[in-house]
C-alpha cells in the first residue's frame, strides 16, 4: 500500500513541472465548476446534468470534425452554441418547474437527465472512446528546461482564465452582470422594471451549459472522447465548487485551480490518494466552513 | 411412536441415497450461464454486451440446448466492485439456479468470484480478468481461467521488448489486484534477464490525466514505460504520453494489455508500432474472419480476444455437459479437463489441473495507417508463443490443487 514511499521527494525542477501539471488540470476543474457556479447563483439549481454536458461538447466536436469535416477552431465556437441551445431546450422543457422547489429536486431531475444522456451515447458510441487529435497548430511542445510543456496544454492555461475572468468581468462588473444579479435577488421587482426575466434565466442557463461545453472541446484532444468522461469528472468538480463556496464565481474559478495544484502534489507523494485528495479537502472544509471559502453563509 | 421414528430414518436415509446418485447425473433443470462482466464503464467494450452475444451464439451453436434440457444465459453489472459482483453471484446461485458464471473482467472482481464459486462448487470461466493468481494462489478445482493472464503478456510483451534491448523499466500501475499482478509478472521477466526495474507508480483505476506520472516515468530515463493498466486508462495513458514526447525522446512504451477496442479508439496514428500480446485477433486465418464477422454484424466492433474466449469457453462447458451428461460442478470441469479444446480460436487446447488453459499466444505489432487496408485491419503477426512458454510452468505453481513431485 505504500509502495509509492519509495520515489523521495523529487529535485526542484521535476516539483515544479508537476506543480504546473496541477495547474492544467485546475484549469479544467474551473472552467467546470464555474459554469456550475454561474447556474447555481443565478438560478439555485445544483446542475448535475453538468457532466453530460461537458461530454456533449466533446462529442459535438467529435461529431462535427468526422461528419461535417468541421475541425477544432470552428468546434470551440459552435460545439458550445449547440450544445448551450439545447441545454436552454432543457431549461423551457423541465427545469422551469422546479424553481419554487427544494434544491433536492433539481438536483433529482438535472442528476437523471444527465443519466439518460449519458446511457443514450453509451448505448450508440460504446464506453472504450473515440479519437480525436489535437489541432496541428498546437502539436509539439516547448522546453522550458525544467520540463517538456506540450503546446496544447499551455493553451489550455491560457484559454481558460481568459474565459473565468471574461465570466467574472460580465457578471459582476457590467450591467447585464448586475441585472442577473438583482433578478436572483428579486424576480418580481427586475421584472416591474421591464426586463424579461424568465428569458434571461434561460439565457443564464444556456450561458453555464455552454461553458461545460466548450470545456468538453478543450478536453477532448487530451482524454477520450468517452460518453463516462462527465460522469468521472462531476463528482470532483462538484467538491470544488462546495469547497470554494457555492455558487459564488471567484470561489469556483480560485479553488478550481488550487485544487488542482493539491491533486498534483499528491500525485508525486503519495499517487494512490489522489483520486480522494480533494474529497478529503472537502470534507474538512465542509467541518470548519460549511459555506466554502467564499461563500456566503447562509 | 418408535415405528414412525424409524420409518423418518429410513425415509431419510433413502432421500440421501438418491440424491446421492442424482448428483451424478443431469438435475433436470435448465442450465444456466451468468455472464458477469463490466457493463457501463472503461471495460465495457472488453467485455460488456459483446460477452453476453458471444455466450449467446455459443448457446446457438449448440442447438440451445444440452444433455435434454434447454440453455440460458442471463447477464449483470458488477460496476467494477468485487462486493457487488459477489452480491450477484450469490443471488443467481442461491436463488436464481445459475450453474456456472462467465467472463468477470476486473481481477479484483474475478478473485472475489472465484472464492463464491469454490464454496457453492459451481463453474466459473474467467475469460476478462487477468491476475495469474486465479490459477495460483487463488485457484479453485472449479475454476477455469480460459483465454490469457499477467504471466503470458508479461512473457510475450515484456520477453520481446527486453530482448529488443529494453533492460531498465519504469511501471506505471492501475492500484489493484491485476495491475499489482501484471507489473510483478513483468517485473520478475525483466530482472531474470538480467534489467532493472528504475521505479514506479500506482495509479488509482479509471483515472483520466496521466500527465504527472507520464511525467515521473520521463524522470526515471528508464528506456522502457511499462503500462500495467488496461481500457481507458490504458488509452489516456498512450494517448498522453504522445503529448509529452516520450516517444519522439527515445523513450519507449510498453502497453502490456492491449486490446484490439483500445487501438480502435486511440486510431493507428497514436497506436502505431506497439506490440502486445493477444490470445486472439479477428484476422488470423478463415476459421477467426468467419466467427468475427457473424459476431460484427451485430456488433459493428472487432471481437475482443475476451468476447471471443468467452464463446470458445461456453462452448467447451456446453460440450463437457453433454459428454458427462451431468451439471455437477467438479464433474463438469473434469470432464472439460479430458476433453481436448477445439475452436475457431483454440487448437490443441487443454485445461491444466490448476484451472489454466493451455493454448498459444500471439505477440502482435500494431500497423500503421499507411499498412491498414481495410476496416478494423489493425495488426500484423509477429510470432506465435506456444503455450509451454506463454503460461507459468507448473513446477513455479503456488496453486495448492498441484501436486509436487
Amino acid at each position: 500500500m505504500f509502495g509509492a514511499w519509495h520515489i523521495a521527494i523529487p529535485p526542484l525542477p521535476a516539483l515544479m513541472a508537476q506543480l504546473l501539471i496541477g495547474l492544467i488540470n485546475g484549469a479544467f476543474y474551473a472552467m467546470l465548476s464555474l459554469g456550475l457556479a454561474v447556474i447555481f447563483g443565478m438560478l439555485n439549481i445544483i446542475n448535475f446534468t453538468h457532466g453530460a454536458q461537458y461530454m456533449l461538447g466533446a462529442f459535438c466536436a467529435f461529431l462535427l470534425l468526422n461528419q461535417l469535416g468541421i475541425g477544432y477552431w470552428w468546434a470551440l465556437a459552435v460545439a458550445p452554441i449547440l450544445v448551450g441551445a439545447f441545454g436552454m431546450g432543457l431549461e423551457r422543457l423541465f427545469i422551469r418547474h422546479l424553481y419554487h422547489l427544494d434544491h433536492l429536486y433539481g438536483l433529482l431531475l438535472t442528476f437523471g437527465l444527465g443519466l439518460i444522456i449519458e446511457g443514450l451515447f453509451r448505448q450508440e458510441w460504446g464506453s472504450a472512446g473515440l479519437p480525436y487529435s489535437i489541432p496541428d497548430a498546437l502539436t509539439g511542445a516547448h522546453n522550458l528546461g525544467f520540463m517538456f510543456l506540450p503546446n496544447y496544454r499551455a493553451w489550455v492555461i491560457v484559454a481558460s482564465l481568459a474565459m473565468c475572468i471574461g465570466t467574472w468581468f460580465v457578471i459582476e462588473r457590467t450591467r447585464l452582470g448586475s441585472y442577473l444579479r438583482a433578478a436572483t435577488e428579486n424576480p418580481t421587482l427586475v421584472q416591474a422594471m421591464g426586463i424579461n426575466v424568465p428569458r434571461m434565466i434561460t439565457l443564464t442557463y444556456g450561458f453555464g451549459v455552454a461553458l461545460a461545453a466548450l470545456a468538453g472541446v478543450m478536453a477532448a484532444p487530451i482524454y477520450q472522447v468517452s460518453p463516462l468522461m462527465g460522469s468521472n469528472i462531476i463528482i470532483v468538480v462538484f467538491a470544488v465548487v462546495v469547497i470554494g463556496g457555492m455558487g459564488s464565481i471567484v470561489g469556483s474559478i480560485v479553488s478550481g485551480f488550487v485544487l488542482g495544484l493539491i491533486e498534483g502534489l499528491t500525485k508525486v507523494f503519495y499517487p494512490e490518494a489522489s483520486a480522494t485528495a480533494i474529497f478529503v479537502i472537502m470534507a474538512i472544509v465542509l467541518l470548519v466552513k460549511p459555506a466554502g471559502f467564499f461563500g456566503r453563509a447562509v | 411412536m418408535r415405528f414412525a421414528g424409524l420409518v423418518a430414518t429410513i425415509g431419510l436415509a433413502a432421500t440421501a441415497a438418491w440424491s446421492g446418485t442424482a448428483a451424478a447425473q443431469m438435475s433436470g433443470k435448465p442450465i444456466k450461464i451468468g455472464v458477469l462482466s463490466d457493463m457501463s464503464s472503461l471495460y465495457a467494450d472488453i467485455g460488456g454486451s459483446g460477452s453476453v452475444l458471444a455466450a449467446q451464439m455459443a448457446v446457438k451453436d449448440m442447438g440451445g440446448s444440452v444433455a435434454g434440457v434447454p440453455v440460458q444465459v442471463v447477464s449483470a453489472d458488477h460496476q467494477n466492485k468485487p462486493d457487488t459482483g459477489v452480491a450477484i453471484v450469490r443471488r443467481w446461485i442461491d436463488q436464481e439456479g445459475v450453474d456456472a458464471v462467465v467472463d468477470v473482467p476486473t481481477s479484483s472482481v474475478a478473485l472475489a468470484v472465484q472464492q463464491v464459486m469454490k464454496e457453492k462448487q459451481k463453474v466459473f470461466l474467467i475469460s476478462g480478468a487477468a491476475a495469474s493468481d486465479l490459477t495460483g494462489k487463488a485457484c479453485s478445482p472449479t475454476g477455469v481461467h480460459w483465454t490469457y493472464d499477467t504471466y503470458a503478456l508479461a512473457h510475450g510483451t515484456g520477453g520481446a521488448l527486453v530482448k529488443q534491448g529494453g533492460d531498465t523499466w519504469f511501471f506505471i500501475t492501475a492500484d489493484y489486484a491485476f495491475g499489482h499482478a501484471l507489473q510483478r509478472d513483468t517485473a520478475d521477466v525483466v530482472t531474470k534477464a538480467g534489467g532493472k526495474v528504475l521505479g514506479s507508480v500506482d495509479v488509482p483505476l479509471n483515472n483520466a490525466d496521466f500527465s504527472s506520472f507520464l511525467l515521473q516515468a520521463q524522470q526515471s530515463k528508464a528506456k522502457i514505460i511499462g503500462l500495467a493498466n488496461a481500457g481507458g486508462d490504458t488509452i489516456n495513458s498512450i494517448k498522453q504520453a504522445a503529448e509529452f514526447g516520450i516517444v519522439s525522446g527515445g523513450q519507449r512504451l510498453a502497453g502490456l494489455l492491449v486490446f484490439i477496442s483500445d487501438v480502435n479508439s486511440l486510431g493507428l496514428k497514436a497506436a502505431q508500432g506497439l506490440v502486445l500480446t493477444s490470445a486472439f485477433y479477428w484476422d488470423q486465418n478463415d476459421a477467426t474472419r468467419a466467427w468475427s464477422k457473424r459476431f460484427t454484424e451485430q456488433t459493428h466492433k472487432p471481437p475482443t480476444m475476451v468476447q471471443a474466449g468467452v464463446y470458445g469457453a461456453v462452448s467447451h462447458y456446453l460440450k463437457a455437459i453433454a459428454a458427462a451428461k451431468t451439471d455437477d460442478g467438479p464433474k463438469v470441469v473434469a470432464e472439460m479437463r479430458k476433453l481436448p479444446i477445439n475452436d475457431f480460436m483454440t487448437k490443441n487446447g487443454k485445461l491444466r489441473e490448476d484451472g489454466r488453459v493451455m493454448r498459444d499466444m500471439y505477440l502482435f505489432q500494431v500497423k500503421s495507417p499507411a499498412e491498414s487496408k481495410y476496416q478494423f485491419d489493425y495488426f500484423k503477426q509477429l510470432a506465435t508463443i506456444p503455450a509451454e512458454q506463454a503460461f507459468r510452468p507448473l513446477s513455479e505453481s503456488e496453486c495448492p490443487l498441484v501436486k509436487k513431485g
